[in-house]
Parts: C-alpha cells; sequence; structure tokens
C-alpha cells in the first residue's frame, strides 16, 4: 500500500476523471437506480450516483475499467456524497456503511486485475470523501450571519463512519475532495486521524480544495496559501485544487501553494468552464495542451480531471504525464506515529 | 541576536500570516478581551455583538494581526459567547482575514472556539499547571484540530518569577510537546510572564530582567519557537503617569525584542518612539528594567513628577502661533484651523472696545484675505468651506458677549433665501452655496429640501430677503423653478432669482425661467461665482447695469438657442418604429439568468464597496475639476485635491469602523418580452406582473442609423422567446442624518463631505451590484475581469440605464419598479412626489444583457409619441406632458 510514495517519488501518477459524467451516458431511469432492492423506497432516487455501486454495480466498474485502460494509476470511489449528511437528501443515512464499503470493493477489484496484468504499474483506490452539502463556517441565511447548518461535530461523526466503511472496503488512500469550507475538511482529517489512531494504522490521505471564482479564493473566503497553512497540520500525501475551474485558471492556484508546502501537488480541473448549456465541452487534446504548461512548470505529481472529463480525456492527460519528471519534493516525516 | 531556526511559524484567516527570518514584531490586539476591555464585557453581557464586531474591526482596522478573543468572565456564558462571536467574525471578512487567538482558562471553551474557525488559530493557552497528563492530553487535541499554542510558564508548583523556573518549564514544556505529543516546534509560543518592575518590592526588581534574559536563553536554546507577553503589565506600578509608562514599554520592548520576543500585546496608544525618549528619562527608565542601581526605583520615582503628563502634539509646525493677534487669526481662518480659534477671539474681545468689533474688524480682516485668495484662485472651494467652519466657531463664541451687551448685532449685506424645491432631496450644491455666500457675510435663510413654492414665497415675504436662490437636481425640478418665477411675478416681486444645480443649464434658464420673471434672473452653477453674482446683483450703484446686462445676455442666448432648435428636424413615431433597431434574434445568444425573481443585500460592508468608487465626480461636486487620478497631481488643483482625498478616505474610514452608513439594495432578475415595439413586458412563469414603457429617438437621422429605444434590446414576444430583464434600487442610508449631525455642531465641511461620499458610494454599489448581477446572479459574465477604470468607461457587457437620465428621461418609469420589486417595503428607499429618491444618496434602474445593448440619449421628442405613450400608460395627455416635457421638441 504505502508504495505509492515510492510510486511518486518515481513518476507523475494519474487520478481518473469524471465518475458523474461517465454515469450520464448510460441515462439510467429512475428504475434503473432503484433498482430490485429498493424499488419500494419512499424518496425518488434518480440522481443519487453513490447508489448505482449497489444497484449498478457492473456499470460503475466499466467505467472504473475504462479509466484504468485509459492509464489512470488512481480510481476514486464513487462515494462523493457518501455521508449521512449528504445522504439525508434520499433518507439513505442508514445505508452509508453498506455504500462506501461496497464502492470501495468493487473499485479494488477493478484495479487488482489491472495491477495483476502489469504489476510494474500498481494501481491505486483512493476513497472520495466530498464535501457533502452543508458549511460549518458560513451561514446559509443571510439574515442571520452566525447561524450555522451543521456543526463541527456532526461532520466528524458522519466522516468517520465514511472512512471506517471505505478502509474497511480496502482503499489504498483517501481523498478528501473539493473543499469548499476548510472547517468541513478540518473535520473530515480530524476524524481520519481518529480512526487511525483507534486502529493503529496509517493510511495517505490525498486533500483537495475548490476555488470557487476569479477572485482566487475558495467559497468560505480563503486564499490559496490561507487555506494550505489552516489544513498542514495533517501529514498528507499530496494537496491541491479541483473542480470549479478549468485546467488554465488553476494554474496560478497551484503556483501559489507549490512552492510553500512539502506535500505532493495534486490536480484534477474540470473540462474547461460550463458552456451555456451546463455542460463541460474542453476537448481532450485543449485540455491536455494547458495540463502540459503546469508540467513543464514542474509544478504536479498528481494529475486528473473533475468533471467532464473523460476517458479520452485521462488517456492524452496520462500520455502527456509520461513524459514529464514529477514535481521534486520532501516527503515530510510522519511525527505522529 | 542571531538565532538558528528552520522552521516558521504559519498562521491563518482567510489570509496567511508567516513569519520568517525578517519577521517584524507581531502586534495581537486585545480589545476583544473582556477582561481586557471594560467595554467589550459591557457589549457582550448586553448581547449587543454588533458592536463588539466593530471594536474587532477596529482593532483589525488599526494593525492587529492576530486578534486575542476572551470570554473568561463569571457573569457571561464563556463557551455560547465564544461560538457565538466566532460565527459572526466569520461573517465579516475584513475582521477574520487576521488569525484568531482563542483565549480561555477553560478547555471547554477553547475547544469550542477551535470547532468553529476555519483558519489556523492560536490557543491561549495551555500549562503544566495542573500535571503533564492534561497538558499532554490538550496538546494532542490543539494539534489535531490544526492550531499554535501559547504555553505559559506555569507549573505543578506554580507560575515561574524568575529566570531559573522561567527556562526550567519552558525546557521541560518544550521537551513534552515536541518529543511525547510531536506538535510542531515552530507552533509553540511561550508566554514567560511579565511582572510590574519599581513596586517598591525588593523581590520584584529583577522581574523585567529575567523576563528578557529567560527568553533569550528559550530563543537560543529551544528551537523555532516564539516568546509572547502582554506588556503593560511591566509599568503596572505608574499607573496615571502615562509619560513614565510610554518610556517604559518601548525601553521594555526595545531589550526584549533584541533578546528574541517576537510577538505580544502592546497599545500602540501607549508607546513612545526610544530613540525620542529624553535622554535623562531614558536612563532612569533603563536603570529600573535593566535593574542597574540599587536605588533605580526611588530615582524614577522622583523623576517621574517631573514628567507627568508631558506628552506634546507632535509633527505640528506652531510657529504660526508666534505672530501678531490678527496674524494668528487671519492664519487660523486661511488655513482652516480652528484648534486656537476660541483662544484667540477671547484675546482679541479683551482688547475690543465691543465684542463685534471682533467679527467686524479681526475676523472680516481675515475673511476678506480668504475671499481675495478664492477670487485670485488660490484657494478652492473646500478650503473656504474649512475657513467658514471657523469662522462659524468663532462668531458663536462671540455671540452671546453682542447680545449681553445688547449691542447691534453685525449688520449683515444682505439676506439670501436658500431652497431646493418641492419634490427635490438634492442639496450639496446649495449647501456648499450658502457656506460660501455665509462667510462673506450674507445672512442665509436656509429652508432645507423639498420646500414647496407657498413656503418659499411666504418666507420671503416675512424675512424681506434680498435673493432667492433656487436649487434641485432631477429634471421635474425645473419646472418647480418655472413655477416660483411664474408665481414671483404674480405676487410682484422685485428681488432677484438664482438658478442652480445639476439639471439647471444656462439655456433652460434663458428659455424657460427669464422669460417668466421681469427682474434678474441668473443661473449660477458654479459655487465660486455665487459671492460675485450677489455681490453685483445687491450693489445698489451697479445693480440696475448689471440686470439689464444680464436681461439682454439671456435674451440673444435664447433666440440663438431656439434658431438653433428649429434646425433640427423630427420623423414620426410611425416612422421610427419602422427604424427600430434590429438585433437578428435567431442568432442572437440569450442567457437566462442562474436566479429568476427578488433578491435585496442588505448585510455588505461599505468596505467592499470602496473599490468601486468613481472619484472623478467627487471632485467636481467641490469644484475641483479633472480627471482622478491625475488630479491629484494637477498643477493648479493637486495639492487640494489631494488634502480633499485624503479626507474624504479618512472619513471614509471612521464611517467603516462605526458602520455610519447602511447600504441596501434591491434586484430582480425577470423573464421579458417585447410588445407593441416600444413597451417590455415583464412576466412571471409567463404571466405578465409588470410594463415598462420606453421611449424611441425621433431624431432624423442618416439612412442606416437607427432611432432607438431601450425595447429594442429585449427579443419581441412574436419571435417565441423568452428573453429577461432586471431591475434594481440601491441606496445609502444615514447620510443625512450623519450631515446634520455635524451640522448641528457649526461643520458645514464634514457636512458636505459626508453627502458627497455617500453619493460616491450609492454610485458604487450600483456598479458593484451590477457587477455582481453580471458574474453571478444572472451569470452571464463569469468571466470578466474589468478594471475599475473599465468599469466608469462602461466596457462590460450589457447596460444598466437609470429612469431620468438620457436614454430613459421618463421619471414616471420608477414607479414602475418601484411597484415590481417593492422597493419601499423591502429596503426603504422612497420616491418623493417629484419622483426624486430618498436617501438621496440611491441610483436605482433597469439591467438589459444583450451584447447589442448600449448606452444613448433619447434627444427630443414630438407630441404624437407623447399621445401615444400616454394611451399606452392609460394616463392623461397632460400628465404625459408634465413628465414628459423637458425632452419634447419645441413646436
Amino acid at each position: 500500500m504505502s508504495n505509492i510514495k515510492q510510486a511518486l517519488q518515481d513518476r507523475i501518477l494519474v487520478l481518473d476523471g469524471a465518475m458523474g459524467t461517465m454515469i450520464q451516458r448510460y441515462k439510467f431511469s429512475e428504475e434503473d437506480y432503484r433498482g430490485e432492492r429498493f424499488k419500494d423506497y419512499p424518496t425518488p432516487l434518480q440522481g443519487n450516483n453513490d447508489l448505482l455501486s449497489i444497484t449498478q454495480p457492473q456499470a460503475i466498474k466499466t467505467i472504473h475499467a475504462k479509466y484504468l485502460e485509459a492509464g489512470a494509476d488512481i480510481i476514486e470511489t464513487n462515494t462523493f456524497s457518501g455521508t449521512t449528511i449528504a445522504m439525508a437528501d434520499y433518507q439513505m443515512e442508514d445505508l452509508v456503511y453498506e455504500l462506501n464499503y461496497q464502492s470501495a470493493k468493487i473499485s479494488k477489484e477493478v484495479a487488482n486485475e489491472f495491477t495483476a496484468k502489469e504489476p510494474h504499474k500498481p494501481r491505486f483506490v483512493a476513497g472520495s470523501i466530498g464535501p457533502t452539502n452543508r458549511t460549518a463556517s458560513m451561514s446559509p441565511d443571510v439574515n442571520d450571519p452566525g447561524y450555522r447548518a451543521v456543526t463541527f461535530d456532526e461532520l466528524r461523526i458522519a466522516y468517520k463512519q465514511q472512512v471506517e466503511a471505505l478502509i474497511d472496503g480496502g482503499v489504498d488512500l483517501l481523498l478528501v475532495e473539493t473543499v469548499f469550507d476548510t472547517l468541513n475538511a478540518k473535520a473530515a482529517l480530524f476524524a481520519i486521524e481518529e480512526v487511525k489512531e483507534a486502529r493503529n494504522i496509517d493510511i495517505p490521505i490525498m486533500l483537495s480544495g475548490t476555488i470557487t471564482d476569479a477572485s482566487g479564493r475558495t467559497l468560505s473566503g480563503q486564499t490559496a496559501e490561507a487555506f494550505l497553512i489552516s489544513v498542514s497540520h495533517i501529514p498528507l500525501l499530496s494537496i491541491g485544487f479541483n473542480c470549479a475551474l478549468g485546467a488554465s485558471l488553476l494554474q496560478p492556484h497551484l503556483e501559489a501553494i507549490a512552492n510553500k508546502t512539502d506535500f505532493a501537488i495534486s490536480a484534477h480541473p474540470n473540462a474547461g468552464l460550463p458552456n451555456a448549456f451546463g455542460e463541460y465541452d474542453e476537448s481532450p487534446e485543449d485540455m491536455g495542451e494547458q495540463i502540459e504548461e503546469y508540467l513543464k512548470k514542474n509544478l504536479i505529481n498528481i494529475i486528473g480531471g473533475c468533471c467532464g472529463t473523460t476517458p479520452e480525456h485521462i488517456k492524452v492527460i496520462a500520455q502527456i504525464a509520461a513524459k514529464y519528471k514529477p514535481r521534486r519534493y520532501s516527503e515530510p516525516v510522519s511525527a505522529s506515529h | 541576536m542571531k538565532i538558528k531556526q528552520t522552521k516558521y511559524m504559519k498562521l491563518s484567516g482567510l489570509e496567511p500570516l508567516v513569519l520568517n527570518e525578517n519577521s517584524n514584531f507581531i502586534n495581537i490586539g486585545e480589545r476583544t478581551n473582556v477582561a481586557g476591555s471594560r467595554k467589550f464585557l459591557r457589549l457582550i453581557k448586553e448581547e449587543k455583538f454588533d458592536e463588539a464586531l466593530d471594536i474587532a474591526r477596529h482593532q483589525v482596522d488599526g494593525g492587529a494581526q492576530i486578534i486575542d478573543v476572551n470570554f473568561d468572565d463569571g457573569l457571561i456564558d464563556g463557551k455560547e459567547s465564544m461560538v457565538k462571536f466566532l460565527n459572526l467574525i466569520a461573517a465579516e471578512p475584513d475582521i477574520s482575514r487576521v488569525p484568531i487567538m482563542i483565549d480561555s482558562s477553560k478547555w471547554e471553551i477553547i475547544e469550542a472556539g477551535l470547532q468553529v474557525v476555519q483558519g489556523k488559530c492560536v490557543v491561549n493557552s495551555i500549562s503544566l499547571k495542573e500535571g503533564e497528563e492534561k497538558f499532554i492530553w490538550e496538546a494532542k487535541q490543539i494539534k489535531r484540530y490544526g492550531a499554535a499554542v501559547i504555553v505559559m510558564a506555569f507549573d505543578e508548583v506554580g507560575q515561574a518569577d524568575n529566570y531559573e523556573r522561567r527556562i526550567e518549564i519552558a525546557k521541560r514544556s518544550y521537551d513534552i510537546l515536541v518529543n511525547e505529543v510531536h506538535f510542531p516546534s515552530e507552533d509553540i509560543i511561550f508566554d514567560l510572564n511579565i511582572f510590574p518592575v519599581a513596586t517598591g518590592m525588593e523581590e520584584h526588581r529583577r522581574n523585567a530582567i529575567d523576563f528578557i534574559e529567560a527568553t533569550r536563553w528559550v530563543r537560543q536554546n529551544l528551537p523555532n519557537v516564539s516568546v509572547s507577553g502582554g506588556v503593560s503589565n511591566v509599568s503596572f506600578s505608574f499607573r496615571g503617569n502615562d509619560g513614565v509608562r510610554e518610556a517604559m514599554h518601548s525601553v521594555f520592548l526595545y531589550h526584549a525584542i533584541q533578546a528574541g520576543m517576537n510577538m505580544g500585546i502592546v497599545n500602540p496608544a501607549l508607546l513612545e518612539v526610544y530613540d525620542d525618549i529624553p535622554k535623562d528619562l531614558l536612563e532612569h527608565v533603563e536603570d529600573v528594567i535593566l535593574d542597574r542601581r540599587d536605588d533605580a526605583t526611588e530615582r524614577l520615582l522622583d523623576f517621574a513628577e517631573t514628567v507627568k503628563g508631558s506628552k506634546v502634539e507632535k509633527g505640528v509646525d506652531l510657529s504660526w502661533r508666534e505672530g501678531s493677534l490678527q496674524e494668528r487669526i487671519t492664519h487660523a481662518l486661511v488655513k482652516g484651523i480652528d484648534a486656537f480659534i476660541i483662544e484667540d477671539v477671547e484675546a482679541a474681545r479683551l482688547e475690543a472696545e465691543k465684542p463685534i468689533d471682533v467679527i467686524e474688524g479681526h475676523l472680516m480682516i481675515g475673511m476678506n484675505v480668504v475671499g481675495d485668495l478664492f477670487g485670485a484662485g488660490k484657494m478652492f472651494l473646500p478650503q473656504v468651506v474649512k475657513s467658514a467652519r471657523v469662522m462659524k466657531k468663532a462668531v458663536a463664541y462671540l455671540n452671546p458677549f453682542i447680545e449681553a451687551e445688547k449691542g447691534d448685532l453685525q449688520e449683515p449685506v444682505g439676506k439670501v433665501l436658500m431652497a431646493t424645491v418641492k419634490g427635490d432631496v438634492h442639496d450639496i450644491g446649495k449647501n456648499i452655496v450658502s457656506v460660501v455666500l455665509a462667510c462673506n457675510n450674507y445672512e442665509i435663510v436656509d429652508l432645507g429640501v423639498m420646500v414647496p413654492p407657498e413656503r418659499i414665497i411666504e418666507t420671503a415675504i416675512k424675512e424681506r430677503v434680498d435673493v432667492i436662490g433656487l436649487s434641485g437636481l432631477i429634471t421635474p425640478s425645473l419646472d418647480e423653478m418655472v413655477y416660483l418665477a411664474k408665481e414671483m411675478q404674480r405676487q410682484k416681486f422685485t428681488i432677484p432669482l438664482l438658478i442652480g444645480g445639476a439639471t439647471t443649464s444656462k439655456a433652460h434658464t434663458a428659455v424657460k425661467i427669464d422669460t417668466q420673471y421681469k427682474n434678474a434672473v441668473v443661473h449660477v452653477n458654479d459655487a465660486s461665482r455665487a459671492v460675485t453674482v450677489v455681490g453685483d446683483l445687491l450693489n445698489k450703484k451697479t445693480t440696475k447695469e448689471y440686470v439689464a446686462a444680464m436681461k439682454k445676455d439671456y435674451d440673444e442666448f435664447r433666440t440663438k438657442f431656439l434658431k438653433r432648435g428649429k434646425e433640427k428636424s423630427y420623423i414620426s413615431i410611425h416612422e421610427a418604429r419602422q427604424r427600430k433597431f434590429k438585433i437578428d434574434w435567431e442568432q442572437a445568444e440569450i442567457f437566462k439568468p442562474k436566479a429568476l425573481g427578488i433578491q435585496t443585500l442588505e448585510q455588505l460592508s461599505l468596505k467592499e464597496l470602496e473599490p468601486f468608487i468613481d472619484w472623478s465626480p467627487f471632485f467636481r461636486s467641490w469644484d475641483l475639476h479633472g480627471k482622478f487620478p491625475d488630479i491629484l497631481t494637477d498643477e493648479v488643483v493637486g495639492e487640494q485635491a489631494t488634502i480633499m482625498y485624503e479626507e474624504a478616505k479618512k472619513m471614509i474610514e471612521g464611517i467603516i469602523a462605526k458602520q455610519l452608513l447602511k447600504p441596501k439594495a434591491i434586484f430582480g432578475l425577470f423573464e421579458a418580452n417585447t410588445i407593441h415595439d416600444d413597451d417590455i413586458s415583464i412576466q412571471k412563469k409567463g404571466k405578465e406582473i409588470a410594463v415598462f414603457r420606453t421611449l424611441r429617438q425621433q431624431l432624423q437621422k442618416r439612412e442606416g442609423i437607427p432611432n432607438l429605444a431601450l425595447a429594442d434590446f429585449i427579443a419581441p414576444k412574436d419571435s417565441g422567446l423568452t428573453d429577461y430583464m432586471g431591475a434594481f434600487c440601491v441606496g445609502i442610508f444615514g447620510a443625512q442624518e450623519l450631515a446634520e449631525s455635524y451640522r448641528a455642531k457649526g461643520d458645514d465641511y464634514n457636512a458636505i463631505m459626508v453627502q458627497a461620499i455617500a453619493d460616491r458610494f450609492a454610485e458604487a454599489f450600483a456598479e458593484y451590484l451590477h457587477k455582481q448581477v453580471r458574474a453571478k446572479h444572472w451569470g452571464y459574465a463569469t468571466n470578466e475581469s474589468l478594471s475599475n477604470d473599465d468599469l466608469i468607461q462602461e466596457k462590460y457587457k450589457g447596460i444598466r440605464p437609470a429612469p431620468g437620465y438620457p436614454a430613459c428621461p421618463d421619471h414616471l418609469e420608477k414607479e414602475t419598479i418601484w411597484s415590481l420589486l417593492d422597493v419601499e417595503k423591502q429596503i426603504g428607499v422612497t420616491l418623493t412626489e417629484s419622483l426624486a429618491m430618498w436617501p438621496s444618496a440611491a441610483v436605482s434602474g433597469y439591467y438589459f444583457a444583450n451584447p447589442e445593448a448600449k448606452y444613448f440619449g433619447l434627444g427630443k421628442i414630438t407630441d404624437d409619441q407623447v399621445t401615444d405613450y400616454a394611451v399606452r400608460k392609460g394616463i392623461s395627455k397632460d400628465k404625459a406632458r408634465k413628465w414628459l416635457h423637458p425632452s419634447i421638441a419645441e413646436e
């Protein structure tokens, strides 16, 4: 498992692309989402992508396989919304453990097949931990700025459940991603540390924030560097940014943190910005060209794609990444264990 | 001191605070500490969290790089208050940009604080006081929450009070933290206990020097740590003698910083510059701090008697105070300095035979110099208004003496009635003219704003005024002025009528007002001209000639103007519609707003609006002409403009810190389609909820040049497309009250300043809101990156025309906006009978997003469109004529 650290010294690792975009291609109906098991479930379930790991596992496995074929070193579990907080929308809080466990398990199965075929290129599974749909340091009510819809402890407990299930399901590392509120991420990191301590294990953590607009700040108002400082108390495998912006707009923010940290740097941008129909339509070649700019500047250790990216994008990215050396960084000594 | 260090502390709020080998002393603000500020404690007890936030903001504005927050008090719920206050701070970007120091002696309060702050905080504090187990557990938690920590030099035995105990506890704490807890060494801050010196107790003699030496040891022997402390403790025994305390603080800091103290709580108001401490005082203080003599304390105590309250104002050239009394008074008036005017006027009064002589003598001599300089262009309007402030203060002081003597009050040279006409609320220009005239010894009868004509007439008769001055900014005010001129004629007035205000013009005055009144009518749009005009009008010798010349000038101007007007020709409204601006709707890109419906914005800080201010009009309102920022370096007005700019910035800072002005806004984005060529139907889910009537250009144009109406920028209903349009209103509340409070103190200068600033904020808010709408709420320009200059030059895509302005001069459409958005109820901006907005610092208008939408001027329209408009809007033709008439071409 820890050979991901070794791999990172040798080459730029490629993360997979969007899960949601690939699921959309299947055009699953409400019935498809429900499958046999949830056919009488009281709430509408269409759109609950995490659930597909249980009801359409073959589709999820196929998507994973496509990304691995395209050259991804790391695939993400289909668990972006796998917390009790996010699952409350579907009244599926009680299913959180199973969802995460199953997703981790099927991802690992596919990854193992590929590792067996190409032992020189081991494949890793990252447990995807999304931001939930609530913010711990902002009020959803403009008239009551002191109000919070979720507390640190509620987040910590929800994340802890997700983390335990992902680890039980066999993930190699954890990816806390699309962080728009740093306090949510700190709760996730706190939970991970608790699990690590209780089980006396170490597991690498990737952390990826989201810069929401051209102001260069997270949704909760932090600059890229302030965000970096706020999460650097935990020994991370990597830190970086994903989502919200296309590859070219992400570059200045990566530059802002790359020379200020000893962690590896990751990026998984969107395929450009959404067009008038809310679709991402940057071609693999265009995106690859922009990503090549990062690599030329030696900014990156892990590269992949977020919204709108497909195996075609990842294939181009993997080909380009193979041409460049990874960013040099000194892996910090894990102090806590 | 050289300190070997490999890692440096990094903290964060919304922005980073990163230490390095060149870092200066980090200043921690402690006014948000119930133990450090009585006011803060009271506010928290009374649950006045808004005002408590102001204290935090004030500290950050004042330069605090970290703010210490503490709620340890028996009478408040510390945990609840901590969470509430930190949550509120998180919503204030101008405060939360700095890191927070969570300060409590109770762990549960510290942990509650750590759970609500996203940035990397400092915990203040932990110690070995209750043993290693608790110390280790708390340190582990803090590490997991991601904070730095202050460690007090305190252990199971007690607080460290000498050199050896300090280093012993620091070393033991450091070893446990670094080796057992694996706490990052750069995140450890030692508070080594600053205790008072010169208490008279023998055992306190080394309190300062021990701290300093322990600091040196800690920084040299415990790698990467910081040292902090509360500095004011050291001078505790000299409470009441700020002169000595200030010197003690700076001497202590000077030596402690050299020894390695790199952060702390220092009150900047109680700090002397080390090099500025007088030699003898410095020697005595250093003797105490560094414990250099056995009798150091006694010597400082003796010496302290001589320095009590010795601090003099620094950095101000007071050499002019050495001149003669008249020179001093003249200087004060010319420079607008009011600090010594009472003292000088009192001296003049004692010398003078009668108190009135001081006004007619000393003060008038000074004001004449002001008048001459102003006339020669060597002084500028804002300076004159400042002079007036000094003059007013002097006169207010003298008046009781004059009345007591039952002497004649000073005879003014003339009485001027000033009013902003009915339905209008704008009075900056009127106030400036009033002040300028007042300092030229005219008596001003200021009736304020929204003054009905009857009251103007009645007051003019009763007060026997010599001149009437009318002001107005919006177009309906022009009619009010015409009406008043007619009334003056009907009631056989003979006194001159002055016309001023942004919407007035020489043309309108000559054509519409001058013809209604047989006596003098003068358009004065420049405050600096007001004095000479009124002087000429009231000078008995020259007035006849002057008025005759004026009448002749206006007559000629009128003839020329009307002739010019006739050369233009117009096409019928029917024909104009044939020549409308045609957008290819099949190809056009229509962007659906991200959020349809109405939203209000009331939580915004003025600080966010400040960068959007367009300064050029601000200077214009003070008769300083030029484009910002070039105006600041302008050869003629640059110096004055720079002073004004700095004063305005300072006032803005105060306004922001105390939240004296409150911005509010409302806007709505709706489905819209053009119907019947010139109307825009506003819909909600396909149902019509309002109709905007637009006006179309009728001037004959070259072939191929369209006759525009705003409706052309929205897709017509018969295109089958759904298009969109917006409407908005922003207002700045509180300016009137603030200006009044200045005026009540006789400070017209700042009163006018407040109003000018509020106007700028209203425009800035409109700019800001438009940007937000483009980028976020409508979202058609998410990628826009325009500088403030670009915004001022209207380089953005889409437009925001305002009713009453060139593209849509019809004020009546404001009523449609008001009912569509429910503006009055939602944010409280109201409309007067002339449809001026109140508060006057307000902007309202429409949003059009089509990339082909552009600003234009309507120009003149003809009678057929007026009739058509009346029918469309369902109002009488007379009413339509009344409101549109500034835009109707002369037949």
